[in-house]
C-alpha cells in the first residue's frame, strides 16, 4: 500500500507504535522548552544521528524538510525582519528537529500497526460512547477507497481532457464527486449484506 | 451446510418507490437449488432480489427465508443468505484482500483460529493465495467478484443471491465467476441478462413490469422473455 | 452518535475525497500566477454536501489518515510531522470548518441562494481556517497576532475563488444527486 513507511530492522522499527507516540510527544515537548540555538543544535545532530544510525539515511532527514523549504524560507525571513538573525534561526532549527524528529515515527512505522494501535486504544475511549467498530470500519473504507477515487480522478481528467478541460477544476470535480457518491447506497448495502450491525457495539 | 431445504416464500409483495410501482402482488416459494432470476431494467428483479435477504422490506406482504420473516428476523435472515453486487468495487470494504474475506466473519463474531482456517481456505479455492496481502484495488474485476463471493462464502450462508454478477466483466472473468457460481454447495440465486449463465439452472423466473411472466425450466422461460423483450 | 452505515460510508468517502483532491490540477491565479491547491475545497464541500456532524467526521478521519503515515496532503506530504510544522494550525482546522460549514447549511432550509452559499464557505471555509491556522503559526513562531494576520490578507483572493469553485461544485453535485 503506498504510505510513507520504510522497511528496515533498526530498533525503531521493532518498537511499538504507542510507545513511539509517547517518546514522540515527550521529546517533542522538551525540544519546544530549550531555550537556545546551541541546544537546539545538539538536538538537531542527535536527531541526524538516529537517522543514520537506523539506516534511514540523511537523504531520508533532509526529505522531511524539502516540502516546507519555501515555508521555512518565508518564516525564516519574516522572523529576521521582526526579531533578527538569531531569533529566525532559532526558530528554524526548532521545525526542522521537530519535523525530522516526527519523521523518525513515521518512516519506521506501518500505516496498518498504527491502525492496530489505535484500535487498541479506542477500547479505552469506548466508556465515553465511542464505538471502536464504527470507527475500524470508517478507517477502513476511507483506506480502501482512497485508491479508487485515484482512479476515478484519472479516468475523468482523461475523459475531460478529450473536451479540453483537464485543466479545470470544475469540470473534473463534478463528476467525480457524483461517481463517488452514487457508490454510497451499494457500498453500505454490501456492508449490511455481511451482517455488520451499527447499533451493536 | 442445508441447501435445498432453506425455502424462501413471498407472501402476496407489493412495492414502489415513490408513485412507482415496481413489484406487484409477488406471492412464490423458492426451493430449487438453482434459480434464474431474469427480466429487462426496470422489471423489478433486482428489487426482488434484495428482498430475499431482507435488504430492502416489502411496503406490502411479507418475505420468509426457512420460516424466518425477513422484516423481524433480519439478522439471522442474512446469516442464511448471503448477496454478491454487481459491482466488485463496491463490495469489498477492507483495503488488504486477507482483511476483507475476513469482515464478514468478524461480524459474526468467530475467533480468530476460526477466521484464519476459513480465509486460507477461501484463497486457495479461488487462486487468491499470492495475492493474500495485497490492495483488493490491484485485483482484476474476476479476481475482484472471486474475492467478493469468497467474502460471502465463509459466513456459510444455505442461499447465496448474486446481483448480475458478470455483468461487468470480461469475457474470460465471466467464464471464471461462471464456473465458481456452478460449484457452490449451496443454493444459487442469480438474477442475471446473461441467459448462458444460467441455462443449465433449476429453474428461470421471467420478471416483467413488477409482475411475473413466466415462471419454468430455464429452456421454456428465457424464450419468452426474449420475445417480450423483442416485442418492447 | 447513532451514526448509520449509510453515514459511515459517507464520511469515509469524503474523507476520501478530500485525499483525491490533492492529486487535482493546481488552481493558477491569473493575476499572480501563483498556484493553489483544490484540496481545502474538501472542508467545504464536506460542509455543503453531507452536513456538519458527516462533514466534521469526515475531515476528522482525514486528519488522522494524515498522521498515520499516509500522504495525502497535496504535493504527497503526510505523517504526524504535519502537526509539528506549518500547516498543522490548518490541517486542524479543517474538521472544525466542516463542521462549522456544514451547521450553517444544515441550519438553511432548502437550497441557499449563491451569493448565500458563499457566504457561508466564507464563514467556515476561510473565516475558521484563517482564525485556527494563522494563530497556530503565530503561537508556534511567537509573533504578534495582528502582524500574522496581516500577513494572512495575500492568500484571500486566491481562497474567494476556490470559495467560487465550491458554490458550483456544490450545485452541480446537488443536481446530479438530490439526495444525499
Amino acid at each position: 500500500m503506498f504510505e510513507l513507511y520504510r522497511p528496515g530492522s533498526s530498533f525503531l522499527h521493532g518498537m511499538r507504535p504507542g510507545a513511539k507516540l509517547l517518546a514522540l510527544a515527550g521529546c517533542g515537548t522538551a525540544i519546544f522548552l530549550l531555550p537556545g540555538l546551541p541546544a537546539i543544535c545538539a538536538v538537531l545532530l542527535a536527531v541526524l544521528g538516529i537517522y543514520a544510525a537506523t539506516g534511514l539515511g540523511l537523504a531520508a532527514a533532509w526529505a522531511q524538510l524539502r516540502p516546507v523549504l519555501v515555508i521555512f524560507a518565508i518564516l525564516f525571513a519574516a522572523q529576521v525582519w521582526i526579531s533578527g538573525w538569531l531569533t529566525g534561526a532559532f526558530f528554524i532549527a526548532r521545525f526542522a528537529a521537530l519535523l525530522m524528529l516526527a519523521g523518525l515515527l513515521t518512516l519506521t512505522t506501518r500505516v496498518s500497526d498504527m491502525v492496530a494501535a489505535m484500535e487498541r486504544g479506542f477500547q479505552v475511549l469506548r466508556p465515553i460512547g465511542l464505538n471502536p467498530s464504527k470507527i475500524s470500519l470508517a478507517l477502513a473504507l476511507a483506506l480502501r477507497f482512497i485508491p479508487v477515487l485515484a482512479q476515478i480522478t484519472g479516468e475523468v481528467r482523461e475523459a475531460q481532457k478529450v473536451r479540453g478541460l483537464d485543466r479545470s477544476i470544475i469540470a473534473i470535480a463534478i463528476p467525480v464527486i457524483v461517481r463517488t457518491l452514487r457508490m454510497s447506497d451499494a457500498i453500505a448495502d454490501a456492508i449490511e449484506a455481511r451482517g455488520y450491525n451499527p447499533d451493536r457495539p | 451446510m442445508t441447501t435445498a431445504g432453506t425455502a424462501i416464500r413471498f407472501d402476496s409483495v407489493s412495492h414502489a418507490f415513490g408513485e412507482k410501482p415496481v413489484l406487484r402482488d409477488i406471492s412464490l416459494t423458492l426451493a430449487e437449488r438453482r434459480i434464474a432470476i431474469v427480466g429487462a431494467n426496470g422489471s423489478g428483479k433486482s428489487t426482488f432480489a434484495r428482498m430475499i435477504n431482507g435488504l430492502l422490506l416489502p411496503d406490502q406482504g411479507r418475505v420468509t427465508v426457512a420460516g424466518l420473516d425477513t422484516a423481524r428476523d433480519g439478522k439471522a435472515v442474512r446469516q442464511r443468505v448471503g448477496f454478491v453486487f454487481q459491482n466488485p468495487d463496491n463490495q469489498i470494504v477492507f483495503p488488504i484482500v486477507e482483511e476483507d474475506i475476513a469482515f464478514g466473519m468478524k461480524n459474526l463474531r468467530l475467533k480468530k483460529p476460526e477466521i484464519e482456517t476459513k480465509t486460507d481456505e477461501m484463497l486457495r479455492r479461488y487462486g487468491l493465495e499470492g495475492h493474500r496481502s495485497h490492495p483488493a484495488h490491484l485485483l482484476s474485476g474476476g479476481q475482484k467478484q472471486l474475492l467478493a463471493i469468497s467474502g460471502v462464502l465463509v459466513m456459510e450462508p444455505d442461499v447465496i443471491v448474486f446481483d448480475e454478477p458478470t455483468t461487468l466483466l470480461d469475457l474470460r472473468n465471466k467464464i471464471r465467476v461462471a464456473e465458481a457460481i456452478e460449484a457452490l454447495g449451496q443454493t444459487a440465486i442469480v438474477v442475471t441478462h446473461d441467459l448462458d449463465l444460467v441455462a443449465d439452472f433449476d429453474r428461470a423466473i421471467v420478471f416483467d413490469d413488477g409482475r411475473i411472466l413466466a415462471d419454468d425450466a430455464p429452456s421454456p422461460a428465457p424464450k419468452r422473455y426474449v420475445e417480450a423483450m423483442s416485442g418492447v | 452518535m447513532m451514526l448509520s452505515t449509510r453515514d459511515i460510508v459517507s464520511i469515509a468517502l469524503f474523507a476520501a475525497l478530500t485525499a483525491a483532491l490533492g492529486l487535482f490540477p493546481p488552481l493558477t491565479l491569473p493575476a499572480t500566477g501563483v498556484p493553489v491547491t483544490a484540496q481545502s475545497m474538501g472542508v467545504m464541500l464536506a460542509g455543503a454536501l453531507i452536513g456538519a456532524r458527516r462533514g466534521g467526521l469526515a475531515l476528522l478521519l482525514f486528519a488522522v489518515l494524515v498522521a498515520i503515515g499516509l500522504p495525502l496532503l497535496a504535493g504527497g506530504r503526510g505523517g504526524i510531522g504535519i502537526y509539528f510544522g506549518p500547516t498543522a494550525g490548518f490541517v486542524l482546522s479543517w474538521p472544525i470548518a466542516a463542521y462549522v460549514t456544514g451547521w450553517l447549511f444544515d441550519k438553511h432550509r432548502g437550497q441557499p441562494h449563491p451569493a448565500i452559499s458563499a457566504l457561508y464557505l466564507i464563514i467556515g471555509g476561510i473565516g475558521i481556517v484563517y482564525v485556527i491556522g494563522w494563530a497556530w503559526l503565530a503561537v508556534m513562531n511567537g509573533w504578534d497576532i495582528a502582524k500574522t494576520f496581516t500577513a494572512a490578507l495575500p492568500f484571500i483572493p486566491g481562497d474567494l475563488v476556490k470559495v467560487a469553485l465550491t458554490v458550483v461544485i456544490a450545485r452541480g453535485v446537488k443536481k446530479a444527486i438530490p439526495n444525499l
